[in-house]
């Protein structure tokens, strides 16, 4: 029957390069009226590039793009529009200070204003939207937005919806009431095109699912035929041999405990749902998840620069077998630590230092590991480092926060260190020599250490940025996707970065999105999804259908309860 | 189709080049411009080599008989000087992208409160003054530096506090400094014509040199000149060396990685606004006890502003802003002369300088843009 | 007695009213500019050379043409001769991407020196011609009844002519356009997200482009307005300078509302000129008096700045783009 009906959308033999990357290789789709199609895949498998062309934000370099039967050149938003297709992006492209009608108008010639609230009604009760069209875009919940959008696109007169991660931001109930619009528009004839990760929702949702995997099209398959397990299979794909170096942890033992981490944005909406693990001296630990489930959040919560709402961030400072009685700390010392959130333990175990008597601790008759504790929580990176924690750092955006793009390294350097030193003066000195080090040991390739680091390679400035983070000789190295958009060879430095960093008994977090990486890197790998963490495997023994079923379960119930209320 | 691509970075020896064809090019507009308004040309085409010949007179004097007492020579390096203090005193701002657009009422309320000591604690003409001149001349430069401390730390709190626009706050801090002159000057001034008239004490010439050579312009402006060039090349070192330096430019770049490193944003913005406008108080203790010894709405004349575009087109490099600074004043006193040799309007000074600054800011795009002519993609698609 | 503090009154008000129109059109014309998302410091400069090039064209068509001509071409020639620094102002920001401070604050060096050097020809700038004659054409209707009103004692009535009802139509009109119509809404996106803008079809480059020089035309009749209406003095152009900038400070003071400079100029106007109308009342205002009034615009600028920034209540902040250059992202 398929081949009688005429797809509204077809793309035939798309590739698109970027640089020395291929984001799409070759990749067929068709979509037809009426139709609800999930795009599934695990992040970075090029599904919104592929859409990015169908909708005019990029081109391709091969292949044809069919419209309704007839070949079509999209080359702006506004062709696309003309060719009524629509799509509605993450990052929601809205002026804040104009209401929904006027965001809605904003752009078409000849409209008026006044027939635009009532056009705007006659959508929203056509398909079930529920919308205040002269509420102001600020005064939005995310969901709201997102209805914006939507009807935006089918203002314009779209009959092709495409939808990037539509659920990503929403609550359980906003999806439900999604999923009701998404409905009826099919039912108007209309094609709709949904990009996600979530399984259950493709499941609950689509009627074809076309599944790719690292930038090609891997199946389409009727929705009703398959189920989550096969589904799982063919996102993950085979598991593919690395060789990456993995030695057994030597000696763990707890250095960082995470407990009940809660936190909002700046929206309010939750981004990490009570969070709880521990990781070890010297061994790596792998966050695996589809991006934006909350690593993010997690690794700045853990650097001081996500505020909580509640939980514990508990590091231990390992000075194993120096056990020291009192005396060697003065009463006020204690004290002051205690307020910083430190606990002395003895055998293990934790001592509150007020349930015991005077004479007690003074006697000297208990002994205390000089292991100090303390708790990291609503620090800021400053008070973090004061407190002589050596906590470093790689994060995601390399050049808006890891490193300064118009800086050279030598100042790159001297980012976490330039306050040693009494002097106002800074010293670049030892920054210079680091930096030297790090060019030779990393082969790092620049001009020299004064070129602003924005001019280097991708994989170049990955090394400066890791590099400095480890220069410090951490206790805890977190690094959140250190390989993306990196060369082979680069990525392999790295790996045998966190190596070294692991054997010297650093406790590594390692934020990954390529499974098969995190499959062989990684002594433990814990798995996030929407904020929550859904399980945490064996690295050695884990097996890759079971990390894909994690990254997209929904949450235990308890947390949908709480989303619900 | 023709599109744009920002350049990796341009050979320095090509950018200067371009530099100086802009500038050149101004220059022949400016003389074409001159064509147009100035009669005496229109009358004796030929008169338009003098009108170059101008901008050679305008910094120096022909009959001068040695260096020291070559008074456009000096006129111009105290100028240069003036405008340079001012300009440097706004870098640390702009750095840390706080557009400081107050320094003309910075460096005027710190001309008013140095001439308030002088008049309060010293005296006019003919009154005994209360306190040694060396005494008198430090009290003023601490008054100064506090009133344009003050009146730079102002905008940045509500910066900190409550994201007040700082460029717009800063704006309208320099006129409500040039009322509050004209206020004082009403005060101090009975007879209500509102020149004050210089003050005897207080005299920055006076304490550094013999008092009885003072006059000569050499003696009178090389103390400024000197600090000026201190403080470039003090400020070069503050903002390239220093810690503060280094967290000014930290946070100039981004806050984000401000805040990953544990630098406290708040505390960089206040502390820098209270430098720079400490400094453009420094530039109207200068001001006033180093050259004029009274204090008028015109005091500090512009300069504030044009400062903003010496440090700018500078590329906010303290030692640069020696040479823009020194390019203003040398357009300024050329354009001058020439208003006094072909006899134009006395404004035409700023007419000229216009233009030279349009073309000065025009052409840093072609520095930081390579215009191409790009495939049309189009017919490719098609094919 | 009763009778002549009335005429007063009445004279103060009226003439605080029409020396406010200077402001009305520096500030609309500004706050169609900021709207677009350009801070353009250049406004005073753009005053002094709509100033001049209306007086320009006064001074070489008062002999030759009909009154009504006159005026317009008066009206028409400053609105061109400011358009054009806002076309100066615009190639350089939007085009060669230039600085928006560093740029507005060169035209206004080059506006202001222009000005003069233009204005104090006094070969072709012969008061009596330019100033005296046509004055009263701009001062239509009330210029008609200069007799009765002088009799009265109400001379600063005649103020009220076609420019100073122009002003407040402008106002009124920009206000409508900006908040009513899609070309506003369209305007608006610019200045608050030009990304959003450009996504929705917008010609961000031509909506700068023209807010700026239409802005800039606006202005710059504030500065004819005052040479040859309010003041109809040859010294006139000396002052519109700090006109200039107070004009910017009343766009902060009306929330970037152009309806709302027409209030906000009269209040201005009060303060700047109220000193020695309270002298007259037979108050005992010292001259000190006479620029704390003056400070007030600026003073009360600032801390409507600080309040509404407090209260933080989006539709009272500058457009979000304010002072930044839109370059649509290259790939």
């Amino acid at each position: 029957m398929e081949t009688e009906r005429i797809p509204s959308l077809e793309m035939r033999g798309i590739t698109k390069r970027f640089g020395e990357v291929v984001a799409n290789r070759n990749v067929n789709l068709k979509v037809y009226p009426g139709e609800v199609l999930a795009i599934l895949g695990e992040n970075g498998c090029g599904k919104t590039t592929l859409m990015n062309m169908a909708s005019g934000i990029y081109f391709p370099d091969e292949g044809q793009v069919f419209v309704n039967g007839r070949e079509a050149v999209i080359r702006s938003p506004k062709d696309a529009y003309d060719l009524k297709i629509g799509m509605i992006h993450q990052h929601f492209k809205l002026v804040d200070l104009f209401t929904a009608a006027e965001n809605i108008d904003l752009g078409i010639r000849g409209s008026n204003l006044k027939d635009v609230n009532a056009r705007v009604r006659e959508i929203a009760d056509k398909y079930g939207f529920v919308i205040d069209p002269e509420k102001k875009i600020y005064e939005m919940s995310v969901s709201e937005k997102q209805t914006v959008e939507i009807i935006k696109v089918l203002y314009r007169g779209a009959d092709i919806l495409i939808l990037d991660e539509p659920t990503a931001v929403l609550t359980l109930q906003e999806i439900r009431k999604l999923f009701s619009v998404l409905r009826s528009m099919v039912q108007d004839g209309k094609s709709v095109i949904i990009i996600t990760h979530k399984l259950n929702e493709v499941l609950e949702v689509s009627d074809r699912v076309a599944i790719m995997r690292k930038g090609e099209h891997i199946a389409t398959v009727d929705t009703c035929d398959t189920n989550e397990s096969q589904l799982t299979e063919m996102m993950v794909g085979k598991k593919v041999a690395l060789n990456i170096e993995r030695s057994e942890p030597l000696d763990p033992s707890p250095r960082l405990e995470v407990r009940h981490l809660n936190a909002r944005d700046k929206e309010g909406l939750p981004v990490l749902k009570d969070v709880s693990f521990t990781v070890n001296g010297g061994e790596i630990l792998g966050i695996a998840g589809i991006a934006g489930s909350g690593q993010k959040e997690l690794l700045e919560a853990i650097a001081g620069l996500q505020p909580l709402d509640s939980g514990e961030i508990i590091f231990h400072n390992p000075k194993k077998d120096k056990p020291v009685t009192y005396f060697h700390k003065s009463q006020r010392r204690v004290r002051e630590l205690a307020k910083q959130g430190a606990f002395h333990y003895t055998d293990g175990r934790p001592v509150d230092v007020k349930t015991m008597t005077r004479r007690q601790v003074t006697a000297g008759e208990v002994l205390f590991n000089e292991d100090e504790i303390m708790n990291l929580r609503d620090k800021t990176p400053l008070q973090i480092r004061q407190l002589g924690v050596r906590l470093s750092f790689v994060p995601e955006d390399r050049l808006g926060m890891g490193l300064v793009g118009n800086m050279g390294i030598t100042d790159n350097m001297m980012l976490r260190s330039y306050r040693k030193g009494h002097a106002g003066m800074l010293n670049r000195k030892k920054p210079a020599e680091l930096a030297k080090q790090i060019i030779q040991e990393l082969e790092v390739v620049t001009p020299g250490i004064s070129t602003p680091v924005r001019r280097l390679s991708g994989g170049n400035v990955q090394k400066v940025l890791v590099g400095r983070e480890i220069s410090s000789a951490p206790k805890v190295l977190m690094a959140a996707y250190p390989v993306r958009g990196l060369d082979i060879n680069s990525s392999y430095t790295i790996y045998n970065l966190l190596n070294r960093q692991k054997k010297s008994g650093t406790a590594v977090i390692y934020v990954g999105e390529d499974l098969d990486v995190l499959m062989e890197l990684c002594d433990r790998i814990l798995v996030m999804n929407s904020g929550a963490v859904t399980g945490i495997a064996d690295g050695r023994t884990v097996e890759k259908e079971e990390l894909g079923y994690l990254m997209t379960k929904t949450h235990h119930a308890g947390g949908e309860e709480a989303e619900q209320e | 189709m023709i599109h744009l691509a920002k350049r990796e970075k341009m050979n320095p020896l090509a950018a200067w080049g371009i530099r100086l064809a802009a500038f050149v090019l101004g220059l022949i507009v400016c003389g074409l411009l001159a064509f147009l308004m100035v009669e005496k040309l229109q009358k004796e085409p030929g008169k338009i080599l003098d009108f170059y010949k101008c901008f050679i007179d305008g910094i120096s004097s022909q009959n001068a008989k040695s260096f020291f007492e070559n008074r456009k020579l000096w006129v111009f390096m105290k100028n240069t000087a003036v405008l340079l203090c001012i300009a440097l005193a706004l870098t640390p701002a702009f750095r840390m992208r706080f557009w400081n657009i107050g320094g003309e009422g910075q460096t005027l309320v710190g001309v008013l409160a140095a001439i308030a000591v002088s008049l309060y604690l010293g005296g006019r003409k003919g009154e005994e003054s209360l306190l040694p001149e060396w005494a008198l001349v430090i009290l003023m430069f601490f008054a100064a530096v506090i009133a344009g401390a003050v009146w730079g730390v102002i905008p940045a709190l509500f910066k900190a506090k409550w994201n007040t626009n700082e460029t717009l706050f800063t704006l309208m801090m320099n006129y409500i400094a040039t009322f509050l002159v004209s206020y004082f000057l009403i005060i101090w001034v009975p007879s209500g014509s509102s020149a004050l008239g210089k003050l005897p004490y207080g005299s920055l010439p006076n304490i550094m040199i013999y008092p009885e050579k003072a006059s000569a312009p050499s003696n009178k402006y090389l103390l400024i000149i000197l600090i000026s060039l201190v403080l470039a090349v003090g400020l070069y070192i503050y903002m390239k060396y220093s810690k503060h330096g280094y967290e000014i430019s930290v946070v100039g770049e981004s806050e984000r990685t401000a805040r990953y490193v544990g630098i406290k944003v708040k505390t960089v913005t206040i502390r820098t606004m209270i430098l720079s406008g400490a400094l453009c108080g420094l530039t109207g203790f200068l001001i006033a006890a180093g050259l004029d010894n009274s204090v008028t709405t015109e005091s500090v004349g512009g300069q504030g502003f044009t400062a903003i575009m010496v440090s700018w087109l500078a590329n906010f490099n303290p030692l640069l802003m020696i040479l823009t600074s020194g390019i203003i004043i040398f357009l300024n006193q050329g354009a001058d002369q020439i208003s006094t040799t072909l006899s134009v309007s006395g404004a035409f000074p700023n007419v000229v300088i216009g233009v030279m600054l349009f073309f000065i800011i025009g052409c840093e795009f072609f520095i930081n843009y390579k215009i191409c002519r790009s495939r049309d993609e189009r017919k490719e698609a098609v094919r | 007695m009763n009778q002549s503090l009335f005429v007063i009154i009445l004279n103060f008000l009226v003439d605080s009213l029409t020396f406010g129109a200077v402001f009305m059109y520096g500030s609309t014309g500004e706050i169609i500019t900021e709207k677009g998302g350009h801070l353009n410091l250049g406004i005073p400069g753009i005053m002094c050379m709509g100033g001049a090039g209306g007086c320009i064209a006064l001074a070489v068509l008062a002999p030759v043409v009909p009154p009504a001509v006159l005026v317009i071409a008066g009206i028409l020639t400053a609105f061109l001769m400011a358009s054009v620094m806002g076309v100066i102002y615009s190639f350089l920001t939007v085009t060669l991407r230039a600085n928006q401070n560093v740029t507005g604050l060169a035209l206004t060096t080059f506006g202001v020196g222009l000005m003069k050097v233009l204005m104090s020809n006094k070969n072709l700038m012969k008061a009596e011609v330019y100033l005296v004659k046509p004055k009263d054409y701009f001062r239509w209707p009330f210029s008609l009844l200069q007799r009765p009103l002088q009799d009265a004692g109400l001379s600063a009535v005649q103020g009220l002519g076609i420019m100073f009802f122009m002003a407040v139509a402008i106002a009124i009109v920009a206000s409508i356009v900006l908040y009513r119509t899609k070309i506003g809404l369209n305007l608006r996106a610019v200045g608050e997200n030009p990304a959003t803008a450009d996504a929705a079809g917008i010609n961000v480059t031509r909506y700068r482009y023209l807010s700026t020089i239409i802005g800039s035309g606006i202005a710059g009749l504030g500065g004819f307005y005052y040479i040859i209406d309010y003041m109809v003095s040859q010294e006139a152009y000396l002052s519109i300078e700090a006109l200039g900038w107070l004009s910017i400070a009343l766009v902060i003071f009306v929330l970037w509302r152009p309806h709302m400079t027409i209030p906000g100029s009269f209040l201005f106007g009060v303060l700047f000129s109220c000193s020695p109308f309270l002298a007259a009342l037979g108050m005992n205002i010292t001259m000190a008096a006479k620029p704390v009034f003056k400070m007030l615009p600026y003073v009360v600028t600032v801390l409507v700045l600080i309040i509404s920034s407090v209260r933080n209540k989006r539709e009272n902040q500058p457009p979000a783009s304010l002072g930044l250059n839109y370059f649509r992202e290259e790939r």
